[in-house]
């Protein structure tokens, strides 16, 4: 299935997430999931990287779509947007590892995450390692909020601050992993 | 870890997202750009008396619709810039165009003149004050577009950078302007669009590292 044919639907998906509905959110992003998983396996075949940087770049590329999910446009498709940023984690992957553009052969036209690709392995990504270099109160917060799941105003009350400082921890330690995540793999 | 227990996590507590915020961003950073920059102006050569009493010549509306123009074409540019995608040819080409009307205005202008006038015409007053201020102004306003540059996802950074410093530059040259009265149009065109261009090919430069996520 192209995912271009599925804009409609994965469209909708996306802005009843932006609007709060978490089941949609994570069936959007599980169903993009698959599709990155093809077009990243595809590329780094070309340079002789296997499905574990795949999925690697798999979980930052869903890192990145969900912590910068508000420079979506609702008015215009997402299909483009979900691609540039595979794009721009691609390349920024490749220049991390000091292959070239042109060894994988991106092009602006390029097939725009084409088949879905289920078979997931296990990334390289340590959570609880990537979660230790948070401050102190960034990483309670996402601690409490996005694993152990309390809801923003328990988190609160938990943690002894208010709940719009809570949201802004979680927003910014999800900004922090986004980077701790593409920072680690260059190491 | 596994993948699904990733999705799992971003989607727990799943909080809603207003549209516009990033407009909003880079129109703030705009206008507290623009405020540093004329502040700082006043700092360097004080109050522009002629400026506030209303002495505006021909020449100075021009100026300033050169530089604003530059500047509208250049944020409406940013705005697109700053999400994930292609945003679109048609201020760029504004911009050329703008730069390139300045530049051919200045070139007819000293055809137009006598030879022996060439001299006084392009090296008019202040203009080494064009090339060493119009950078310094266009510092401001350029760290506070990237600060807002740096909340979206910008895709393809040079060419972000580059227009970030062009933005930074015109606002530079049009709050300079208001300072410097006099000159000839091949001396703005000259004097403020050379400074202008350098500021976006350091903003080219930077933009790269500045803006990377």
């Amino acid at each position: 299935m192209d995912m271009r044919s599925n804009e409609p639907e994965l469209r909708s998906l996306m802005l009843a997430g932006l609007d709060g509905d978490a089941a949609a959110h994570t069936a959007l992003l599980t169903r993009l999931s698959a599709y990155l998983r093809a077009y990243f396996k595809t590329h780094l075949a070309r340079i002789g990287r296997g499905p574990a940087d795949a999925e690697d770049l798999v979980q930052e590329t869903l890192i990145a779509l969900h912590a910068r999910r508000h420079t979506y446009d609702r008015s215009q498709p997402l299909t483009p947007w979900v691609y540039a940023i595979a794009r721009y984690r691609l390349v920024d992957f490749l220049r991390r590892s000091k292959a070239s553009v042109t060894d994988v052969a991106i092009d602006e036209a390029d097939e725009v995450l084409a088949e879905g690709d289920p078979s997931s392995v296990e990334s390289g990504l340590d959570l609880q390692k990537l979660m230790a270099q948070l401050t102190p109160k960034t990483r309670q917060a996402i601690q409490l909020v996005k694993l152990d799941g309390w809801s923003v105003s328990e988190a609160a009350t938990r943690s002894g601050v208010s709940p719009s400082a809570i949201k802004v921890a979680v927003h910014r330690g999800l900004r922090a992993l986004s980077r701790l995540a593409t920072q680690r793999s260059s190491s | 870890m596994k993948t699904d227990e990733l999705i799992n996590m971003l989607g727990t507590n799943l909080e809603p997202v207003k549209g516009g915020q990033l407009r909003t961003t880079l129109m703030i950073a705009l206008g507290v750009g623009a405020v540093a920059a004329f502040c700082l102006m006043l700092v360097i050569f004080g109050l522009p008396a002629a400026a506030l009493v209303g002495e505006y010549s021909g020449l100075k509306v021009l100026v300033l619709a050169f530089t604003l123009g530059l500047a509208a074409a250049g944020a409406s540019f940013l705005i697109k810039s700053a999400r994930p995608g292609e945003p679109g040819r048609k201020p760029l080409i504004l911009i050329g165009l703008l730069l390139f009307a300045a530049l051919s205005a200045g070139l007819v202008a000293l055809i137009l003149a006598h030879p022996t006038a060439w001299g006084g015409m392009v090296f008019g007053p202040q203009w080494a004050a064009c090339l060493i201020c119009i950078p310094l102004l266009a510092a401001a306003p350029f760290a506070s577009l990237v600060w807002a540059l740096r909340k979206g996802a910008p895709t393809n950074l040079m060419r972000t950078g580059a227009v970030a410093g062009l933005v930074a530059g015109a606002l530079g040259a049009t709050v300079f302007a208001f300072h410097h009265a006099t000159g000839s149009i091949p001396f703005i065109a000259f004097w403020y669009g050379g400074p202008i261009l350098v500021c976006a090919v350091v903003g080219a430069i930077l933009g790269p590292r500045l803006l990377r996520w």
